[in-house]
């Protein structure tokens, strides 16, 4: 257990002195805030309320492709990596070590948009709803995490580096983080029932809001977390097959 | 009799088609400083690795104290030598030590072991700024972190200059002389001659020799010697034969006595060179006479 901190404190030291990454992955979602939610909906309650659910889902996503999809890739390519994997200590603490730091990361890019949303904003809900919030994003999290971990076991990093940022816009706009519900384009509407981020986003909007989530999105949800998971899975197993056999 | 720490029995590994180790047997016993010599692509690193748990052997056993390496027990008291191109550029060199030394029940001070490798000054330096040979400092004091009994140094002075490559030796040294086991690759004869008690070449997978430092010198000492000539006449102790355009190059351990019979032959030849060979040369020569008994290159 010990071993698990240890390597978590010294990832998230690696990482948060390269300031521009802390700042890249928490960029996005807080300057989506502040341009588009703030001037747009910020005046109503239940609109700016969704909308900071839509934001912190994106930030979510944004840190588990970034931080799992480029960080592992980025590892895997340098030889500290095996070195590690001679010291006495078997994989299990440098990737817990991993998780947790992603999980530090979000947390980094989380914060502002809370904090945007509660003194800019009408946004409005009880602390038993913030806590409702956090579980609904931990899980729709999963996905991403596994999509992250997908990407950065099977690919080399500069791959990595495109695919993650192909597939960061798409899943954002097309799972409507960026438009709130309802009020999405029609072609948005049909697609994003079966986009991870569209089920994701609306398990937080239910904790959070009056929202009932539907039941496509939900079962792709965990169509994507099964899928996603699996295939991650193989790409790790495939890498430790490779390096370590 | 003596522990043995580190055992390869009757190991083969391959990569794809590639026979990297070709049924290798070798014992590290507690307390020697073992030389592993080699040219590229010899097979050193990867039986290194098969020690290290990071490979597993196709065929074969490999032990650590006595356990699988795989297991990460057996690796309590090993300690490795990472590239220095891999240290985690943002880390600080106290940071590198304490996450590494953290792995181990019982690790050596932080402190003397930055004062032993000449680095106290150093110690709140980012990684990533370090020059080469600073790098490589911290790496090789990462192999001693955990209070190792053995432990495994690959190619542990490249690109050191010279002071900085005689303080490592001096390292290496005090480690051994403390009771440590060590075993050291290098395609440098010389570092292997500073160190090794015992020398154990490898050449396209399979052990060439083991034996002690002088032993071993003699193999290696193998000379070039060109010349043009227009039919070769039999000579003694010709490890190899190489013709290019008008010159023809001979391999030998012993040039004098080749000269000498090459005079005495009575052939026309012209424009004799003795050169020296590099070790690569010498090592193709030994496993090429041990393949092909009769001389042919």
């Amino acid at each position: 257990m010990s071993l698990v901190v240890t390597h978590t404190k010294y990832q998230f030291l690696e990482t948060i002195r390269i300031p521009i990454a802390v700042i890249g992955n928490a960029f996005f979602p807080s300057a989506s805030m502040l341009f588009f939610v703030v001037p747009f909906a910020g005046d109503d309650p239940v609109a700016a309320t969704y909308a900071t659910g839509s934001m912190m889902t994106f930030a979510v996503m944004a840190s588990c492709l970034f931080t799992y999809g480029i960080g592992v890739s980025e590892d895997r390519a340098q030889p500290w990596d095996p070195y590690l994997r001679t010291l006495p200590a078997g994989p299990g603490p440098r990737f817990a070590g991993r998780l947790m730091t992603g999980l530090a990361f979000m947390a980094i890019a989380l914060i502002p948009v809370v904090v945007i949303a509660a003194l800019l904003t009408e946004a409005n809900v009880s602390a038993f709803q913030v806590l409702l919030g956090l579980v609904a994003l931990a899980a729709g999290a999963v996905p991403f995490t596994f999509l992250g971990l997908l990407i950065g076991y099977s690919l080399p990093s500069k791959a990595a580096i495109a695919v993650a940022q192909i597939l960061f816009f798409p899943l954002a706009f097309g799972g409507g983080l960026l438009t709130s519900p309802q009020q999405a384009p029609a072609f948005i509407e049909n697609i994003a029932p079966y986009l991870p981020t569209r089920g994701a986003v609306e398990l937080v909007w239910a904790a959070i809001g009056d929202f009932t989530p539907k039941v496509t999105s939900l079962v792709m949800l965990a169509v994507w977390t099964v899928v996603t998971g699996v295939l991650a899975t193989w790409a790790y197993r495939r890498d430790e097959g490779r390096r370590f056999s | 009799m003596t522990e043995v720490l580190a055992h390869a029995d009757a190991v083969t590994r391959r990569y794809g088609d590639v026979v990297a180790l070709n049924d290798v047997s070798l014992e590290i016993r507690a307390g020697e400083l073992v030389g592993l010599l080699g040219p590229n692509g010899a097979g050193k690193s990867t039986l290194v690795n098969l020690f290290a748990g990071l490979r597993r052997p196709s065929s074969g056993t490999v032990t650590l104290f006595g356990g699988p390496p795989g297991d990460p027990a057996s690796r309590l008291r090993l300690g490795m030598t990472p590239q220095e191109t891999g240290l985690p550029p943002t880390l600080r060199v106290r940071e590198v030590v304490d996450f590494v030394a953290a792995h181990f029940p019982s690790p050596a001070g932080r402190d003397e072991l930055l004062a032993r490798f000449d680095l106290t000054e150093l110690r709140d330096r980012q990684v990533g700024g370090l020059s080469g040979g600073q790098k490589r400092r911290v790496a090789v004091a990462l192999a001693f972190a955990g209070r190792p009994r053995l432990v495994m140094l690959d190619e542990p002075t490249t690109g050191l200059d010279v002071e900085a490559r005689r303080a490592l030796w001096d390292a290496i040294r005090d480690f051994h002389a403390d009771g440590g086991t060590v075993l050291l690759t290098s395609h440098y004869l010389e570092e292997i001659e500073a160190l090794a008690e015992r020398v154990v070449v490898v050449g396209q997978g399979r052990v060439l020799a083991d034996d002690t430092l002088a032993a071993v010198r003699g193999m290696v000492g193998v000379r070039r010697v060109v010349l043009s000539v227009p039919e070769l006449p039999d000579l003694p102790g010709v490890l190899g034969v190489e013709r290019d355009g008008e010159r023809t190059r001979l391999l030998t351990t012993d040039a004098d006595r080749l000269v000498r019979e090459l005079v005495r032959s009575d052939v026309p030849f012209s424009g004799l060179e003795i050169q020296p060979t590099t070790l690569e040369e010498a090592f193709l020569t030994i496993t090429t006479r041990d393949a092909h008994p009769a001389p042919a290159v």
